[in-house]
């Protein structure tokens, strides 16, 4: 099943991708100082879960309300490793028992709890990171999709066990820092990471990764899997009738979301320090699904727009009018839903694109997919559809 | 465990937790009788249901200002009218919300979440906006506050016998109004098949429109109920959605029994290991064994096969 | 008990780091360098200082801060209008937390770094507080934190202005042992640190006095259901119970108590909280706490010329209608605190203000008097209050002595 890397990356996804590599790792660095450089990089983890959610949500169909446990567990794993660093004998010599973390010695924890001991070693971290949330939510994944829970009843049940989760978190203090998380992070391998430098450094590890990750995005949703994910998305029983378990494909892809995720919980906890159970919460999952909304839920640079611009709105909204920012945000999700389900991408793919394609008509080849997308264009019943569900039935795309 | 108890303690704890677990039972099927015919007959995930609640707990709060005010003497019966208009005020907004926002989304269940979601953040700072971001009292009359002791230590709350009651009047309520009226049947005509709905004369749109403002109004007069046992603030209603939907999903969203019997299974189950456990790991607990049981049986505890 | 000196040389190396842009964004404003008062850079003209306050305006922690920021500003104006601090007017940069941990870094940092506040006054919940902490000493901040709180902890960049958990507790419990006779203790509390450490102390301290603890109990923030709870405590038949109920629970656990037949007024058993303030009591309801106890150092109820001129400024500036609780009487010290600190320092850097202020006493708060601890807490008295129908509390008690501030109590832990 190899592709050749131009069915992979057709030559508008590769000047999208560039444009956006360009932005990130040229502009910004270039116009911004370090504080609002290291808000964008902290933004840019939330883009792992929007990308996620893209690939479970807009490609699956499967919505998973859920998705901050996730980048909590890989922002616990790392904090963690970071904790350990920091509570060496000699930082803690003041507490009852050296070379615990502070909250364990408040607590009257008297040793280090096993589940602690191997975060000692980076390796382990590091495999944690990637192998806990994507695990859990295998387990997750296999108990639900096995028995066919979908839709707005997977949403609910990630939604319960995202409580849960927080309550558990919150309640064992001893073990987890309780509701104040883990936090005073200082060193990565004795390397400070306050420091400017490191956040430069860190900024761009983060991009890498998050490259990597929408590399890994595009393969999926140029391959055969994004095919059928669409497909199962549109029509589930059709594709169950053609012979694939479907399940093992949501399965997959859940358990993708989840890794991104976990990667992006994991670079939050080094770029701003801390890691608190509010992220394992239901409110900041419902957030993340708003930001993959906003950018359009079926694609993946949309995404990561999404992302920017609503923390950018964020914060310069609550810096000025703080109460306004409710009835904006609010404003937002309602007039996304309405008015554009497929978010930015969509105004980019109607408006935007078009009237490149009208100035540049010599230069781009005009494309059979591209066709059918401009057919499909007056009803807005298919607007759900783009390139990628092109390929379907006619009547597949109805229903959704 | 009983050891440190005689025999008459023991009755009393298993009549005070029995009758504590009825209380929860008619707090969470108050909280999810609105829920469960929005979501079960219309499919539409309403995330603001918790701030219509507290619109509810709103309006009783200015009902009772405007009572102890100009009407003093009636203080002692104002909860009623209260409840009445928070009824009213409610299922006026949710019509509203339904005309200008939910008829858009039937198609799409999962971005209803997402709207409504959006509504509940309007909604909250709105109530931040007018009524302050602290919490506000609602004074209620003496006799709702009051308890009445049955032996020395078995005491019963009398607002939790009117929580009981008002339950059991709404539920019956609304087991009429789906059930036996001709509205009712419009309603679940719409729910099984609606193109053959609207084919033999029924006015869909209303119907929807109705229905949702009646979830909405529910809720409003489950709000008003709650003063007398829980705060009243711009983010109170946050803390009831994760239970009301856990109620109705593991109710089975079709079916109004479901919700009842899904409610009475959760409170029981919650206050014996409250007794039992701490609250917090009772609460956990109860969370787990339901999302367990969801996973084996995911329709839920009632579901209704129906056409789609 | 200097725990943090290493990380202090740390900051100072990072200051030094940071002098070069420094120097670029003070080349706009060369008087601010060349003046004595201010040799770090912070936002201060000749005739204006930049603070911040930090608190939470939205999401659900609003309910408690809004009463902080109002403190703040207040004090503030009052300041400006006493001609402000060496002859500069305040002038405040306001920051919403939003509820929101990282979102209190995030802002702390902008406070600091973008708009080089000579101090903070903020944060109110322990969890915004340790998210803000690192920020603070590695940017060399000051923070005047106003809220009542756990302890064991001691920052060189933060003043606490509101009574660490020992204070608080080790008096109620002594004076409900020794008036009320109270042998057996039942303790309640939202889970979370404070509340868990809060019984922790107390739990050793009624043991040290030879008595009985017979429940301990924690649930979930923004429970709403205590009906459980409440039958055990009627079982275990206890002379106190001890709650430390936060938040929405509060409403609900004092609502619930009443309906089920518990009459504080009789205390039997009796009420003894820390963590109601008349803030919260706007919330359950005068006569659903009427007859609780509270330990907490201020009551709006205090009689002296300090607190009643206050209390009619605050009425006057905020409404005839609000009330004031322990927090925000600590939250308005903050500002005064700092410009005491400033003008004994004769200078706005932070490193001065910070050897300045051990010692800086109040005789103007409206609690009495206070004074700043070594350990940069205040010395304070702890006072019971008696709660009223009104929504008031009725003092009934106050210690004799200033308490001494201690974080980290030898014994306790």
């Amino acid at each position: 099943m190899m592709h050749s890397l131009k069915q992979i990356f057709p030559r508008h996804d590769l000047i999208a991708f560039a444009i956006l590599a360009a932005i990130l790792a040229i502009v910004f660095p270039l116009t911004m100082d370090i504080f609002r450089l290291n808000l964008v990089g902290k933004y840019l983890t939330y883009a792992f879960v929007a990308l996620g959610l893209v690939l479970c949500w807009g490609y699956g169909g499967i919505l998973s309300l859920g998705q901050g446990i996730f980048f909590g567990l890989g922002g616990y794993c790392m904090a963690m490793f970071l904790k350990l660093e920091a509570s060496s004998p000699e930082n803690t010599a003041i507490q009852s028992t050296p070379g615990i973390p502070d909250f364990m010695d408040w607590n009257q924890l008297t040793e280090l709890p096993w589940f602690w001991e191997p975060f000692h070693s980076l390796p382990f971290t590091l495999f944690a990171v990637i192998a806990v949330p994507t695990v859990f939510a295998f387990f997750i994944g296999v108990a639900m999709f096995k028995r066919r829970v979908g839709g707005v009843y997977f949403a609910i049940i990630t939604q319960a066990i995202a409580a849960i989760l927080t309550i558990l978190i919150i309640g064992q203090q001893g073990f987890t820092g309780g509701v104040n998380g883990i936090t005073d992070l200082r060193t990565f391998l004795g390397w400070d990471i306050r420091t400017d430098s490191a956040k430069y450094l860190l900024y761009f590890v983060n991009l890498v990764l998050l490259f990597i990750c929408l590399v890994i995005a595009q393969c999926v949703r140029k391959n055969k899997l994004g095919r059928i994910l669409v497909a199962m998305r549109v029509r589930e029983e059709r594709v169950r009738f053609s012979g694939y378990d479907v399940s093992n494909f949501k399965i997959f892809v859940f358990c993708l979301g989840a890794l991104f995720s976990a990667l992006g919980g994991a670079m939050f906890t080094l770029q701003v320090g801390f890691m608190s159970p509010t992220f394992v919460g239901i409110v900041p999952s419902i957030e993340m699904v708003i930001l993959c909304a906003v950018g359009g839920r079926l694609s993946i640079l949309g995404a990561i727009y999404g992302a920017l611009l609503v923390n950018f709105a964020k914060t310069s909204f609550s810096e000025t009018f703080p109460e306004l920012w409710l009835f904006a945000m609010g404003a937002l999700f309602i007039s996304v839903v309405l008015f554009f389900p497929n978010g930015l991408a969509s105004l980019y793919q109607e408006y935007v694109l078009p009237w490149i394609k009208a100035r540049f008509k010599p230069r781009v080849k005009t494309k059979p997919e591209a066709k059918v997308e401009s057919k499909a264009k007056p009803q807005p019943e298919l607007s759900e559809a783009t390139d990628d569900s092109a390929n379907l039935p006619a009547g597949a795309r109805y229903e959704n | 465990m009983f050891a440190e108890y005689s025999a008459s303690e023991l009755t009393a704890i298993f009549a005070m937790q029995g009758f504590a677990g009825l209380i929860l039972f008619s707090v969470l099927v108050l909280m999810a009788l609105g829920l469960a015919i929005i979501f079960g007959q219309m499919g539409v995930i309403n995330m603001a249901h918790g701030e219509f609640m507290i619109l509810g707990a709103y309006i009783t709060y200015l009902t009772s200002n405007v009572f102890a005010e100009y009407l003093p003497s009636l203080f002692v019966g104002y909860f009623f009218v209260a409840m009445i208009l928070a009824f009213g005020v409610t299922f006026l907004l949710g019509m509203a919300v339904e005309w200008g926002l939910i008829r858009f989304l039937y198609k799409r269940p999962l971005d209803t979440l997402l709207a409504t979601w959006g509504l509940s953040l309007i909604l909250q700072q709105l109530y931040r906006t007018i009524f302050g971001a602290r919490e506000v009292g609602v004074s209620l009359p003496d006799w709702m506050m009051g308890s009445y002791a049955l032996t020395d230590i078995i005491e019963v709350p009398i607002n939790g016998i009117f929580v009981m009651i008002l339950t059991l009047v709404i539920a019956l309520g609304v087991y009429w109004l789906m059930y036996k009226s001709g509205w009712g049947r419009q309603v679940r005509a719409v729910v099984q098949n609606r193109p053959m709905a609207s084919a033999v004369g029924i006015n869909t749109e209303k119907v929807d429109r109705v229905t949702f403002g009646l979830g909405c109004g529910i809720a409003g007069i489950a709000g008003s109920a709650f003063t007398m046992i829980g705060s009243t603030g711009p983010t109170s209603g946050q803390l009831y959605i994760v239970d009301t939907f856990l109620v109705v999903v593991f109710g089975g969203a079709q079916s109004l029994l479901g919700t009842i019997a899904s409610a009475f299974s959760i409170s029981q189950a919650q206050s014996t290991m409250e007794f039992f456990l701490s609250g917090s790991m009772a609460k956990v607990l109860t969370l787990l064994f339901v999302v367990g049981i969801l996973m084996l049986r995911p329709q839920g505890l009632f579901a209704m096969k129906i056409r789609h | 008990m200097k725990i943090r000196s290493g990380i202090k040389t740390k900051v100072t190396g990072l200051l030094k780091k940071l002098a070069l842009p420094l120097a670029i964004s003070l080349a706009a404003n060369p008087l601010a360098q060349a003046d004595e008062v201010n040799s770090t850079g912070l936002a201060v003209t000749e005739d204006t200082v930049k603070v911040g306050i930090l608190h939470s305006v939205t999401g659900t922690m609003a309910i408690s801060e809004t009463g902080s920021v109002q403190a703040e500003k207040l004090a503030i104006e009052q300041i400006n209008a006493m001609g402000g601090v060496l002859g500069r007017k305040i002038e405040y940069v306001q920051e919403d937390g939003a509820s929101d941990w990282p979102t209190f870094a995030e802002k702390s940092k902008k406070l600091l770094v973008n708009d080089k506040v000579a101090a903070v006054f903020g944060c109110w919940t322990s969890a915004s507080r340790k998210a803000v902490l690192p920020v603070f000493e590695q940017y060399n901040g000051m923070l005047y934190y106003p809220t009542f709180y756990e302890g064991l902890e001691q920052s060189p960049n933060v003043i606490y202005t509101g009574q660490e958990a020992t204070q608080q507790i080790l008096a109620g419990i002594d004076w409900v042992v020794k008036n009320k006779g109270a042998k057996k203790f039942f303790l309640l509390g939202s889970d979370y640190i404070w509340p868990r450490t809060s019984n922790k102390i107390a739990r050793k301290h009624i043991q040290k006095l030879g008595l009985k603890v017979v429940g301990e109990e924690y649930y979930p923030l923004g429970h709403t259901q205590f009906n459980s709870v409440i039958n055990k405590i009627k079982l275990k038949k206890p002379d106190v119970i001890y709650a430390i109920v936060v938040g929405g629970s509060n409403v609900a656990f004092y609502k619930q108590l009443k309906a089920a037949g518990i009459d504080m007024t009789k205390e039997k058993p009796l009420v003894l909280t820390i963590s109601v303030t008349e803030d919260e009591i706007l919330g359950i309801g005068g006569e659903n706490i009427e007859g609780a106890y509270a330990a907490m150092k201020y009551f709006q109820s205090i009689e002296n010329q300090n607190n009643e001129s206050f209390v009619s400024a605050f009425k006057k500036r905020w409404g005839d209608d609000i009330v004031i609780g322990d927090v925000t009487q600590a939250a308005y010290l903050g500002p005064w605190l700092w410009k005491a600190a400033v003008e004994k320092a004769g200078s706005f850097d932070i490193d001065k203000v910070r050897a300045a202020s051990p010692g800086i006493e109040l005789t103007t708060a409206p609690e009495g008097y206070v004074r700043i601890h070594e350990n940069h807490h205040l010395w304070s008295k702890t006072r019971i209050g008696h709660a009223q129908a009104d929504g008031q509390y009725d003092i009934v008690y106050e210690t004799k002595e200033l308490m001494e501030p201690n974080p980290f109590p030898k014994g306790y832990q």
